[in-house]
């Protein structure tokens, strides 16, 4: 079963058409690739995905439900959670509430609950407590648990913004670069994690990285992009020796 | 865990601490017959600030959206709960119930005013929105000088520009006259109701940071964008910061217009506003105790100076200017980080 | 005939706060800061032609020019010692500190000349212009107010597109980080900024009190803040976007007095503002700006 089908999703600014005629289908549980050079339109991808931007034409389909059109939150909502390029943490909130914001739409109380401290308030805040300090052991941050996250280190920043994501529930896991700006142990490091979520939370995983190490070393499927269009896609392996996606990367 | 939540709730409970404290130490004060009645007449004033500031530190520090146009929901509430008083002055003839339910209102129209203007307003960001909220708060203030309202046999009448616009009956009795605004409000706030309400701004004010609304409405602040991707709502909780800290504000006004014997809509300009986001600003944005220490000490300091007589503003002024660039200025806290290394390597030497 | 003259007011009025706004939208542009003391520049402006004309009885020219002297040296002095220190900091950091300067600059003016309002003496003496038999008259202060705005206006763009200075002010304002690696004198040129920002506010504040002619220490805010919300309106950190700006809130301000309320004047400049920046949130002239994501 599929768990993510865009059929032909086109967006163009100006007159660039920054993503044409994408399509792809993710099966549920892969650990999916979507590389390509700079500027290919990959991160744009992703936008329409959330729904930062709204597609000119094409269809998005998350797990048999049409999403296309729908709003960033209806999005988050229907299951689609992601992280950042350039991080995107609350930084001036603790690593705990960081993973709590996210776990918003699924432990609800009233702001009145909140504000007068009724039972609830205290059942919910506890719930969210545990299933935080959970999620924090999977990203190995229990122990950074009260630190402001702006003074968190860059890698545990970067994991950080994986356990916000997971704290949606997502059904689908988008990675923008999660291993940009690390060094190679923190990359194998975050490979483990990455496969970790995927294999703990049998979850679906799309992610945009430049780190082929990484890339040959954890995606079973690719597609690669080139000045917004699909360029090949299929297995890992079998991409990777294409020599079209070479002379793409490397030029001609 | 525990220890957060610990910590949390010490930070509270020393706010509420520090508040009784105060009241304790005014009521030995006047009991005993040390206090001026220049500082007597302040004690009501202060708690007005002080409830001004913290619902102003729910915008700009913890929404953390600038705005200029506080004085505008003050000046809503104050005006709503004073006509309430007024008007009702037959009807129930205890002060003190009418006061409770002035309160009320004030902050209900208050909170009202906050949402309708939050709508457009938190479209905008950053300068934009500050200047919006200015031109609000002139706005409210420009239009309640030129309303009249009074009540006669026939009930409430309401006219712009002229008294007699109103057309009331021999019997008639005109509320809010224009300009002049309310005459002779009941003097109905005490220091002990201000105490009241501090403490009540800082239970709902600390206690909506401290749960899921308010932790949404942080997560906002920081990150627009993320905050969006987990599927916060923006606008709702934007709205909500705005309009709860707009109804806080209506209750200050409330107190106000009730310790003073009138009422006019001149006083609540904007540089009302920009005083109040003063206080915060000095007390460290988003930083609850701060905004109270700053209203309290900045509404004493003009009376504290008062001997120099005409150059006490002059020297508000330049105290205002001075802890700015110490608090804020690059320099100033690297030169304060370099001491504190310097005073940390004594005591190791020591 | 009254709507002409009540238009024509309108103009004159717009002028001075087009004036007002292209110090304030400069300064913005470069210091990214809401400058609360600009207004007051402009009474310490009308203060000092003030003293020079009707206190010691020299020449008005006199008084315009020691007026713009002193605003520039005070305009730059001011930066100097309160903002300076601040680059770097919190916006509202400096939003506070220009406030505490702007009751700083009025409390002075309060103790050297006193609370009691003060006469001041039109700098332009000549005589005004009637026209169609003496139906439409026009002041020559309106007249005189009116051709400096435009002076002002095509002396300032030339300035900025045409010399050095004036493109190491756009390089400041765009990225101040980029045009320091470029060797832009970056305080240098904020320094400047302030110079011509407070300047501009000394020939407002005389041409200002030239027609209304009260002269209190209190008499910049109101004017200041307009200019600011012209600014805004026209689309802050844009010169035409100012001039525009500043005529139409003139304009506005004085057809509502005459057509709807005196009273309400303000409410209504305001409300148009508002009703601006919902439609167009970054004002008539201003760029958009995209967050990436």
């Amino acid at each position: 079963m599929n768990m993510l089908e865009v059929k032909h999703l086109s967006i163009a600014f100006g007159g660039l058409k920054a993503v044409d005629d994408f399509t792809v289908e993710i099966e549920k549980g892969r650990l999916y690739g979507l590389i390509g050079p700079n500027g290919a339109g990959k991160t744009t991808v992703f936008n329409l995905l959330t729904g930062v931007y709204k597609p000119d034409s094409g269809k998005i389909i998350l797990d048999g439900q049409d999403i296309t059109g729908k709003s960033t939150i209806g999005i988050n909502m229907a299951g689609i959670a992601r992280t950042f390029q350039n991080i995107r943490l609350f930084r001036d909130l603790s690593v705990l509430d960081n993973v709590k914001a996210g776990l918003h739409n699924h432990y609800q109380y009233s702001t009145i609950e909140g504000i007068l401290r009724l039972p609830r308030y205290f059942k919910m805040e506890k719930a969210m407590n545990e299933r935080v300090m959970e999620l924090l052991k999977v990203f190995d941050l229990e122990s950074e648990y009260d630190t402001k996250a702006s003074n968190l280190p860059y890698g545990k920043q970067r994991k950080l913004e994986i356990a916000r994501a997971m704290a949606t529930e997502p059904k689908l896991l988008l990675l923008d670069e999660p291993a940009a700006g690390m060094n190679p142990n923190e990359t194998a490091e975050l490979m483990e994690t990455i496969r970790f979520v995927r294999d703990h939370f049998d979850m679906t995983i799309l992610l945009i990285e430049h780190d082929m190490k990484l890339v040959s070393g954890i995606c079973e499927r690719l597609t690669v992009l080139n000045f917004g269009q699909v360029l090949t896609q299929g297995e890992t392996s079998e991409v990777l020796n294409d020599r079209r996606v070479i002379t793409a990367y490397l030029g001609e | 865990m525990n220890k957060k939540t610990k910590k949390g709730l010490l930070d509270n409970f020393m706010t509420y601490g520090i508040v009784i404290l105060a009241w304790v130490i005014v009521q030995v004060l006047i009991g005993t017959g040390n206090i001026t009645n220049q500082m007597k007449g302040l004690l009501v004033p202060l708690c007005v600030y002080v409830i001004l500031a913290v619902s102003l530190n729910l915008v700009v520090g913890i929404s953390g959206e600038l705005s200029l146009g506080h004085a505008g929901f003050m000046c809503v509430g104050a005006f709503a709960g004073a006509f309430f008083t007024k008007v009702s002055a037959d009807t129930i003839p205890s002060l003190q119930v009418r006061f409770v339910i002035a309160i009320l209102i004030g902050a209900v129209v208050a909170g009202v005013f906050g949402i309708l203007i939050g709508i457009p307003v938190l479209r905008l960001r950053g300068d934009y929105l500050a200047i919006v909220t200015l031109a609000f708060g002139e706005i409210i203030k420009n239009i309640l000088n030129i309303v009249y309202i009074g009540v006669d046999e026939t009930g409430i009448k309401f006219a712009l520009e002229k008294k007699s616009n109103l057309g009331l009956s021999e019997s008639g009795q005109c509320i809010i006259e224009g300009a002049k605004g309310i005459a002779k409000t009941p003097k109905a706030s005490t220091f002990t109701a201000g105490i009241i309400l501090v403490l009540l701004t800082l239970f709902i004010v600390q206690n909506l940071i401290r749960s899921r609304s308010g932790r949404a409405i942080m997560a906002i602040r920081d990150n627009r964008i993320a905050a969006e991707s987990i599927g916060l709502n923006i606008t709702k909780y934007k709205l909500m910061a705005f309009s709860i800290s707009a109804a806080l504000a209506g209750v200050a006004g409330v107190l106000y217009a009730h310790n003073l014997a009138s009422l006019a809509a001149e006083k609540f300009d904007y540089n009302m506003s920009i005083l109040i986001l003063v206080y915060v600003v000095l007390g460290g944005i988003g930083n609850i105790s701060g905004s109270i220490i700053a209203a309290v000490v900045l509404t004493m300091l003009p009376e504290l100076l008062r001997g120099l007589n005409d150059y006490r503003m002059l020297i508000y002024a330049i105290v205002l200017i001075v802890m700015m660039i110490l608090n804020a200025s690059p320099g100033a806290i690297a030169a304060r980080e370099r001491l504190m290394e310097r005073f940390r390597k004594k005591k190791e030497a020591v | 005939m009254s709507f002409l003259s009540c238009l024509i007011s309108g103009i004159s009025l717009g002028s001075v706060y087009a004036i007002i706004a292209l110090g304030y939208t400069m300064v913005y542009g470069i210091a990214k800061m809401l400058n609360f003391a600009h207004g007051d520049i402009i009474m310490v402006g009308a203060f000092t032609a003030f003293t020079i004309v009707s206190s010691l009885g020299m020449p008005s020219m006199m008084g315009v020019l020691a007026a713009i002297i002193l605003c520039t040296a005070l305009g730059v002095t001011v930066e100097r010692i309160a903002y300076k220190p601040l680059r770097g900091a919190s916006s509202l950091a400096v939003l506070i500190t220009a406030i505490g300067v702007s009751y700083f600059l009025q409390n002075v003016v309060l103790l050297i000349f006193g609370p009691n309002p003060k006469k001041f003496q039109s700098v332009v003496t000549l005589p005004g212009l009637k026209l169609a038999g003496g139906e439409l008259s026009i002041s020559a202060v309106t007249i005189v107010t009116v051709i400096t705005c435009l002076l002002v206006m095509a002396v300032l763009t030339t300035f900025i597109n045409r010399t050095k200075m004036g493109q190491a002010m756009l390089a400041v304002s765009e990225d101040r980080g980029a045009a320091t690696l470029m060797g832009i004198n970056v305080n240098g040129t904020i320094a400047l900024t302030f110079a011509i920002g407070s300047a501009l506010a000394a020939v407002a504040g005389v041409l200002y009190c030239s027609a209304y002619d009260t002269l209190t220490p209190y008499i910049g805010s109101m004017p200041g803040i307009k200019a600011f919300v012209a600014a805004v309106f026209g689309g802050i950190g844009s010169i035409p976007g100012a001039f525009i700006g500043g005529i139409v809130m003139g304009i506005i301000e004085q057809m509502t007095k005459k057509y709807i309320s005196s009273q309400l004047a303000d409410a209504i400049v305001f409300a148009v503002l508002i009703i601006v920046l919902l439609v167009r949130p970054t004002g008539l002239l201003g760029r958009k700006i995209h967050e990436k994501v």
